[in-house]
């Protein structure tokens, strides 16, 4: 069963949306995701798709077109990068707000300032908080897989949040790889027709995004906190039907060569592979290493993480961002606060690397594993905001 | 069949009472006029900016808002209604929505000449079917009455006061109708409350049932921030158009069309004094600032008198 193929992660993408066939798509270029606009909008032009898509002045309009569409009942979505991302950030509250499910494919890049077109994470870690589910991808597969099931975890009548999908500007969004793809009937039952619950043009009188007042805001934000905590376990059916559908199994993060490791690296999208080889080269050795990839930062799997962590002596968490908050990056944060309390848990390290397209290397990882080793050696975690790769440190 | 404002004002409200408008706040008054001139039968969605109209007539969970109502954000007005007509012609086209629906978005000058413009332009250069109305009350009222670059003049704002070394706002207002005019859309005017409302009611009819993108603007005293007693709504925008500071007229695909010409256009005098965001322009030695009001005014006229023949 399935296509199988040659994409680059952009086209992977470009092509899940033409399966998908949303009702509206508004977007805006900037590298590296603009390749998607480009292959979608042949789509359209050559009738490939029945998606009305407006090429909007900027991806702030982008990200309001979207919540307009949205609000009007329709199956939305966009594509940015960076300061795109950056852009639209007051509207990402709004349509998370508004409850709106509309899928955002995210292709990481550097944020300015200085200017920097190549990857890191600091433009969607900067969402992190903004009432979006996050999925990041490893490779095309990932991103291509992640995206075809996004609309079914936004549209999920219990969570109606918007769903951003994650994967590394350049590295997987221009690399051509081998892929898998869906056949178009698969992808269209699997998605399923969408039948919003509301809409600005049902012939009732709606209003969308009133002024929130005090005795009912809170209770609001409320609402839209329990959605994200109640959104892991539909994410989790939705993975398990996926994998019945196509044999490709996720969950929140993957587990590699963790059952009996002692250290255990932590990271997301591509710099994962580069993490399982420099783990297989040392586990070839005999020793006893691993690495945990998190698909699922938000809602971010807390008890999962905890517990998978839990037998290990050392781990160090690997951020390609920088939260400049002086104390480590957003996904060490959120990984330490998920082992607090808990007895015998492991040293916990950060690490910030690759920022900006910094050749993220096999012995980066094998460094950092190694500096694991010294500190269950000396029992002495030392720093723990440490930085990778950068020259002179 | 000709205007009657009486049959028109029978027709049902799609802006009801009970909102939060000040008293004699000329945003309500342009809302329910523009709706009023939508036929019967047909629905609207209207976006409203952030702004005084938007936190006062839908405050969760009342609406004042008798159709569709959508509000995202400041300045993005043009952006959000431009998704929702794109959503529209998409289920219409699937069959999916049986009515027929008028897209709408209002916008305070802030949100309109200010923050909001680039949203607004795009929205024009793309086409959407829709109608952006600007209500005009030349200040952002809803943080306090700050400067935009609608501010006429020497008005008294809080973000340009009268001081010993300043005399209110020193630059002269944006032309944001030509702005607009200047995108080539096919139908783009100017007014306000005349006494039978006959000129916004015809003005908004061919906005709403011009395909494609159409403006209005529509100047909307605030008595708040002009410093007015509210019950002279009527008068303020008699004299706003019989002075010519603010004149009335269309440009229907590029053809401009003046809709009222004063018998006797009056001197700007009448129209500052009525004000007192303008008192400072009337002490001893202000001389100079009505001149340069008077010379502003007559010079844009002149223009518009010259492009209308």
């Amino acid at each position: 069963m399935g296509i199988r193929e040659r994409l680059s992660g952009n086209e992977a993408v470009a092509t899940a949306m033409r399966q998908i066939n949303p009702d509206v798509v508004a977007a805006y270029p900037i590298t590296p995701s603009t390749e998607v606009v480009h292959y979608f909008s042949q789509y359209v032009a050559d009738g490939k798709v029945d998606t009305e898509f407006v090429a909007v002045e900027s991806e702030h309009s982008a990200m309001s077109a979207c919540i307009g569409a949205s609000a009007a009942g329709g199956r939305t979505a966009t594509v940015t990068s960076a300061c795109g991302l950056a852009l639209m950030w007051e509207l990402l509250y709004v349509a998370s707000g508004a409850r709106l499910p509309i899928t955002l494919a995210v292709v990481n890049r550097a944020l300015s300032g200085p200017i920097n077109i190549n990857n890191d994470h600091s433009d969607s870690m900067g969402a992190r908080d903004s009432g979006w589910i996050q999925l990041y991808s490893e490779n095309n597969q990932e991103a291509y897989d992640n995206y075809i099931m996004s609309n079914r975890i936004a549209e999920h009548k219990d969570i109606l949040l918007p769903v951003m999908v994650c994967q590394d500007g350049f590295i997987t969004s221009h690399a051509i790889e081998n892929i898998e793809l869906l056949e178009d009937d698969k992808v269209k039952k699997f998605v399923g027709p969408y039948n919003p619950g509301f809409s600005l043009i049902s012939g009732k009188p709606t209003s969308v995004g009133p002024y929130d007042t005090v005795p009912f805001y809170f209770e609001h934000q409320y609402q839209r906190a329990r959605a994200m905590v109640d959104s892991k376990k539909v994410i989790l059916d939705v993975f398990k039907e996926f994998g019945q559908l196509t044999g490709r199994n996720y969950g929140l993060f993957e587990e590699y060569r963790m059952e009996d490791a002692e250290r255990a690296i932590i990271v997301l999208n591509s710099s994962a592979g580069t993490a399982k080889f420099a783990c297989d080269t040392l586990r070839a050795k005999g020793e006893k290493v691993g690495v945990l990839k998190l698909r699922v930062f938000r809602p971010f799997p807390m008890e999962e993480i905890a517990k998978a962590v839990s037998h290990l002596k050392a781990v160090a968490v690997m951020d390609k961002c920088d939260s400049f908050s002086a104390i480590g990056g957003p996904v060490f944060g959120d990984v330490r606060n998920s082992c607090y309390g808990m007895s015998n848990g492991p040293q916990i390290i950060n690490y910030i690397y690759g920022l900006g397209g910094r050749d993220v290397r096999v012995e980066d990882f094998t460094f950092v594993y190694e500096n694991l080793d010294e500190i269950i050696k000396t029992g002495k975690t030392g720093e723990i905001y440490r930085h990778v790769g950068v020259r002179g440190v | 069949m000709a205007y009657n404002l009486k049959n028109e004002c029978s027709k049902p409200e799609r802006f009801v009472g009970g909102h939060r408008l000040c008293a004699g706040c000329g945003a309500g008054v342009a809302v329910r006029g523009v709706l009023r001139a939508l036929d019967e039968g047909d629905l609207s969605v209207s976006c409203v900016a952030t702004c005084c109209l938007e936190v006062s007539s839908c405050l969760y969970p009342y609406t004042s808002w008798q159709d569709g109502f959508v509000h995202s954000a400041f300045e993005n007005a043009a952006a959000t209604i431009s998704g929702v007509e794109t959503c529209y012609n998409k289920q219409k086209k699937d069959g999916k929505v049986k009515e027929n629906y008028k897209f709408l978005a209002f916008g305070g000058d802030g949100g309109t000449y200010d923050i909001g413009l680039q949203s607004l332009s795009g929205a024009l250069e793309r086409g959407h079917d829709m109608v952006y109305v600007c209500y005009d009350n030349e200040a952002y009222m809803n943080t306090g009455l700050q400067r935009s670059s609608s501010t006429p003049k020497f008005a008294e704002v809080t973000t340009a006061p009268v001081g010993t070394e300043m005399h209110g706002k020193a630059q002269n207002k944006k032309d944001l109708t030509g702005i607009v005019v200047a995108h080539g859309v096919p139908y783009v005017a100017q007014t306000t409350f005349t006494a039978n409302f006959k000129d916004m009611h015809e003005k908004a009819h061919k906005a709403i049932y011009t395909k494609g993108p159409a403006f209005l603007n529509v100047l909307a005293p605030c008595p708040r921030g002009w410093r007015y007693p509210p019950e002279d709504l009527m008068t303020i925008c008699k004299l706003a158009v019989d002075t010519c500071v603010w004149p009335l007229y269309e440009v229907v695909d590029g053809e401009w069309k003046l809709t009222y010409e004063p018998k006797k256009k009056l001197p700007v005098e009448e129209y500052l004094s009525k004000q007192g965001r303008f008192r400072h322009m009337f002490a001893k030695g202000a001389e100079w600032m009505i001149e340069d009001a008077q010379k502003f005014v007559d010079k844009k006229w002149e223009t518009l008198l010259k492009k209308c023949n």
